[in-house]
C-alpha cells in the first residue's frame, strides 16, 4: 500500500478510469491547463488532451446539463464544480434531469455522470464559500451521494462512481486534499453503499462522514485514554442511501448514538440517523441519541466567530461525557 | 419534396392534428390527467424540420410539448396516448406522463419541463456524437420564451465553443404561457439573439411546411458536415391554450383568426388540390382514415391496457443489480470493509 495524498488518490482514479475507457471525460472550470484548483485534474490535460480533459466556462448549469446529455449517449463525464457553493446552480440539471430521467423514461434512458465537489467550512473563506450541502443532494430519489473521509475512499469511491450507472454525487472536502493516507496499489472498486467501522467501540457509537470522521477518530482516543469510555466510531461514506443496517448494528451493540456533522443541525444527516435509529432500533437505546451539530448561521468571516460555528473533537468528548455521566 | 412526400407529409400533419385533438376529448373525459399542452397549428415545425433531418439517427429532444416530435421520430402512436392514459404500455411505462415521453429506440431522448433544460442536454448529446464520430446531429426544439433562460446562452457559448454538431429549432409561437414575447424579450427576433455567440441562424414562415423543410436542409446540413451549431427560428401559433387550463384570455381574436388562416395543414393541402395532386375527396377520405386509425387502434390500446403495478413503484427509481454500487469485481480487487 502507498501513502498518498487525498488530490493524488483522486487524481489516480480519474487517470486509471480514462486510461480503461475513451469515454470517460473530466470536464469543470481550470481542471485542464491549469491542473485543478485542487490537483485533481493535475497533469490529465498533457495525457488525454482538450476534448477528453475540457476547460469549461463559468456556467455550472450549462456544464453539468452537458455532461447530463453526454451521457445518455453512453459517455462517462467527471464533472468538477468547484465548490459546492456553485453547486447550487446545477441543481436543476442534477435533480431535474440526471436524477429523475431514468424514472420519467421508465428505464429507457439514464444519465451516469458523476459530480465532484468540495464542500466544507475551510479558512475565514466568509459565508458564500463556506457551505456544507451535503444534506441537499442527499434527499433526492436517483441521485446516489458519497462522502469520502480518507484517500482510499476517495480514490475507490471515484472508481467506483465512474462505472456505476446512476448520477453519483461525490461531496469532498476543501481542507482534505493535502490529508495522507493509504491507498491499495492494485485497482480498488468501493462500494457506493454501506458504512465502515472505523474504530471498535462498546459503549458509545460515534456517527461521522468525511471530516467528521476524523473529529470523531480524536474524541474517541481522548475518551479511551482519558476517561475509559470506548467509542465506536463509523463512517458513514454513503449518504444516499445511508447505510440503516450498519446504524442499526452499531447502535444494538452500544446503545446509545452521537452523531457528528460538519452542517447545521436542521433537515440533516444528524436528523436522518435519528430517524433511521427511532425506526430501526429505538428500543436498544439506553439513551437519547444526541448531535453535535454546526451553529446555524451564515459562516462569519471572523476566526474566532467562525470556530464557534463548527464543531470539533472537544465538543465530541463533551457530548459522550454528559451523555454517560462521566 | 415530390408529390408523394408531399402527400405523405399531409397525412401526418393532418394525424398528428387529429391526435391531439383527441388528446384533448381524452383529457375533458378525464382518461388524461396533469398537465397537457397540444400542439395544434404549429405541425410544419416539427414535420418539416425531422423531415429534412434523420428521424430514427439524429438524436431529437424537447420540451413538454412532446408526443408529436416523439411520432416523428417513429415513436408508436399508440404507446404515447397509452402513455398519457398513465398505462404500462404507455412509452415511458406510465410514469412520465404528457411531458415526459421518450422512446430512445428511435433516439427520442424526452420531453422535460423544466423551460430551457434541454438546451445544455441537446449539446452534450452533440458532444457525445462529436466524440464518438458519428455523423448523427442533436436536435433540440423549444419555445421562444425558453431562449430567456441562463440555459440558453450557456449552451449557446458551450455549442459555438466546441463547435458541437446542434440545431436548436426554436418554435416561436409568440407567447410564453400568457405573456407576449414583447413583453418579456428585449430582442423579439430570437434568430438574431445568437449572433452574440456567432452562431449561424435563420428565421422561416413556420407555417409553410415546405419553406421549414428547405431552411431545416440548409440547416442540417451546416451542422452535419461539422461547421458547429445552427439555430433556426419558425414562427409559428399555437391555436389552442398553452394548456389544457388556459382560456387564451390574453390574445385578441383578430390575432387568432389572422394566424388560423394560416394553418400549416390547410395550406398544404389546399396547394395540393391547386396544383391537381390531390381532389376534397381525398383529403375527406384521408381524414376518415385517421380519425378511424385513432379511435380503433390507438384509443382502444390505451384504454384496454394495464396500470402499472404498486408493487413496482420503486422499479427505475436508480439501476438495477448494478455490480459497481456493490464496489464490483471486473478488472479489480472487490472493495468492501476492510
Ligand atoms: C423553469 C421553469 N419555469 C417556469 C415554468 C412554467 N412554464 C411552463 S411552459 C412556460 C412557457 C414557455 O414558453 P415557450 O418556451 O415559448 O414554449 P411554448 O409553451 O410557447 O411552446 C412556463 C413559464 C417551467 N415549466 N419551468
Ligand atoms: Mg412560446
Amino acid at each position: 500500500m502507498a501513502q498518498m495524498m487525498f488530490w493524488e488518490a483522486v487524481r489516480r482514479a480519474h487517470d486509471e478510469e480514462m486510461t480503461n475507457d475513451p469515454l470517460v471525460i473530466c470536464m469543470g472550470e481550470d481542471i485542464g491547463v491549469a491542473g485543478g484548483t485542487y490537483k485533481a485534474t493535475n497533469g490529465l490535460f498533457a495525457k488525454y488532451g482538450a476534448e477528453r480533459v475540457i476547460d469549461t466556462p463559468i456556467s455550472e448549469n450549462g456544464f453539468t446539463g452537458l455532461a447530463v446529455g453526454a451521457a445518455f449517449l453512453g459517455v462517462r463525464p467527471i464533472v468538477e464544480i468547484m465548490s459546492v457553493n456553485f453547486a447550487w446552480l446545477a441543481l436543476d440539471q442534477l435533480f431535474n434531469s440526471a436524477a429523475k430521467v431514468r424514472y420519467m423514461s421508465g428505464g429507457q434512458l439514464t444519465a451516469p455522470v458523476v459530480v465532484r465537489s468540495p464542500g466544507g467550512t475551510a479558512h475565514q473563506l466568509g459565508a458564500q464559500h463556506s457551505a456544507r450541502m451535503e444534506k441537499v443532494f442527499m434527499g433526492i430519489a436517483g441521485l446516489r451521494v458519497v462522502t469520502p473521509s480518507n484517500p482510499r475512499q476517495a480514490y475507490g469511491l471515484l472508481k467506483s462512481a465512474v462505472r456505476c450507472n446512476d448520477p453519483v454525487f461525490i461531496n469532498e472536502h476543501e481542507l482534505m486534499y493535502n490529508m495522507k493516507g493509504e491507498v491499495p496499489d492494485g485497482e480498488y472498486f468501493m462500494p457506493l453503499e454501506g458504512s465502515e467501522v472505523a474504530r471498535e467501540g462498546r459503549d458509545v457509537t460515534l456517527f461521522g462522514y468525511n471530516i467528521s470522521v476524523h473529529w470523531c477518530l480524536a474524541a474517541a482516543d481522548i475518551l479511551a485514554k482519558q476517561f475509559g469510555i470506548e467509542a465506536e466510531v463509523i463512517d458513514l461514506y454513503s449518504l444516499s442511501p445511508l447505510d440503516r443496517d450498519g446504524i442499526r448494528k452499531s447502535v444494538s451493540k452500544t446503545h446509545r448514538a452521537v452523531i457528528v456533522e460538519e452542517a447545521e443541525a436542521p433537515v440533516g444527516v444528524g436528523s436522518e440517523v435519528m430517524a433511521i435509529i427511532n425506526e430501526e432500533c429505538f428500543f436498544e437505546l439506553d439513551a437519547a441519541p444526541v448531535r453535535v451539530s454546526a451553529e446555524n448561521v451564515p459562516i462569519p468571516y471572523n476566526h474566532t466567530l467562525e470556530k464557534a460555528v463548527i464543531p470539533d473533537a472537544n465538543d465530541v468528548v463533551a457530548a459522550v461525557r454528559k451523555m454517560l455521566g462521566k | 419534396m415530390n408529390s408523394a412526400d408531399k402527400k405523405r407529409l399531409l397525412r401526418e400533419m393532418l394525424f398528428a392534428r387529429r391526435f391531439e385533438e383527441r388528446c384533448y376529448e381524452a383529457y375533458v373525459e378525464r382518461k388524461i390527467g396533469g398537465f397537457l399542452h397540444l400542439y395544434p397549428g404549429e405541425e410544419a415545425c416539427a414535420f418539416g424540420v425531422l423531415e429534412a433531418a434523420r428521424p430514427g439517427h439524429d438524436y431529437v429532444i424537447t420540451g413538454y410539448r412532446d408526443h408529436v416530435h416523439a411520432i416523428k421520430c417513429g415513436a408508436d402512436p399508440k404507446e404515447v396516448m397509452a402513455e398519457l392514459y398513465a398505462k404500462e404500455t404507455g412509452s415511458s411505462k406510465g410514469r412520465g406522463g404528457s411531458m415526459h415521453i421518450f422512446d430512445v429506440k428511435h433516439r427520442f431522448m424526452g420531453g422535460y419541463a423544466l423551460v430551457g433544460g434541454p438546451f445544455p442536454l441537446a449539446a452534450g448529446m452533440a458532444k457525445a456524437i462529436q466524440m464518438k464520430g458519428g455523423d448523427e446531429i442533436a436536435i433540440c426544439f423549444l419555445g421562444d420564451a425558453a431562449n430567456n433562460q441562463g440555459t440558453f446562452h450557456e449552451s449557446m457559448n458551450m455549442a459555438a465553443l466546441w463547435k458541437l454538431p446542434v440545431l436548436y429549432v426554436c418554435e416561436n409561437n409568440l407567447y410564453g404561457i400568457g405573456t407576449r414575447i414583447d413583453r418579456s424579450t428585449a430582442v423579439i427576433e430570437q434568430y438574431k439573439r445568437v449572433s452574440a455567440y456567432n452562431i449561424p441562424s435563420a428565421q422561416e414562415d413556420g407555417q409553410d411546411i415546405e419553406k421549414v423543410y428547405k431552411a431545416a436542409e440548409k440547416a442540417i446540413k451546416h451542422v452535419r458536415s461539422g461547421k458547429g451549431p445552427y439555430f433556426l427560428e419558425l414562427m409559428t401559433y399555437r391555436y389552442r391554450g398553452h394548456s389544457m387550463s388556459d382560456s387564451n384570455a390574453y390574445r385578441g381574436k383578430d390575432e387568432e383568426r389572422m394566424w388560423s388562416k394560416r394553418d400549416p395543414i390547410i395550406m398544404l393541402r389546399d396547394r395540393l388540390i391547386e396544383a391537381g395532386e390531390l381532389s376534397k375527396d381525398q383529403y375527406k377520405a384521408m381524414d376518415t382514415e385517421v380519425l378511424e386509425q385513432i379511435e380503433h387502434e390507438i384509443i382502444a390500446f390505451a384504454e384496454s391496457s394495464p396500470e402499472p403495478r404498486v408493487e413496482e413503484l420503486h422499479k427505475y427509481v436508480v439501476a438495477e443489480n448494478d455490480p459497481w454500487v456493490h464496489g464490483g469485481v471486473q478488472g479489480g480487487v472487490r472493495g468492501g470493509v476492510k
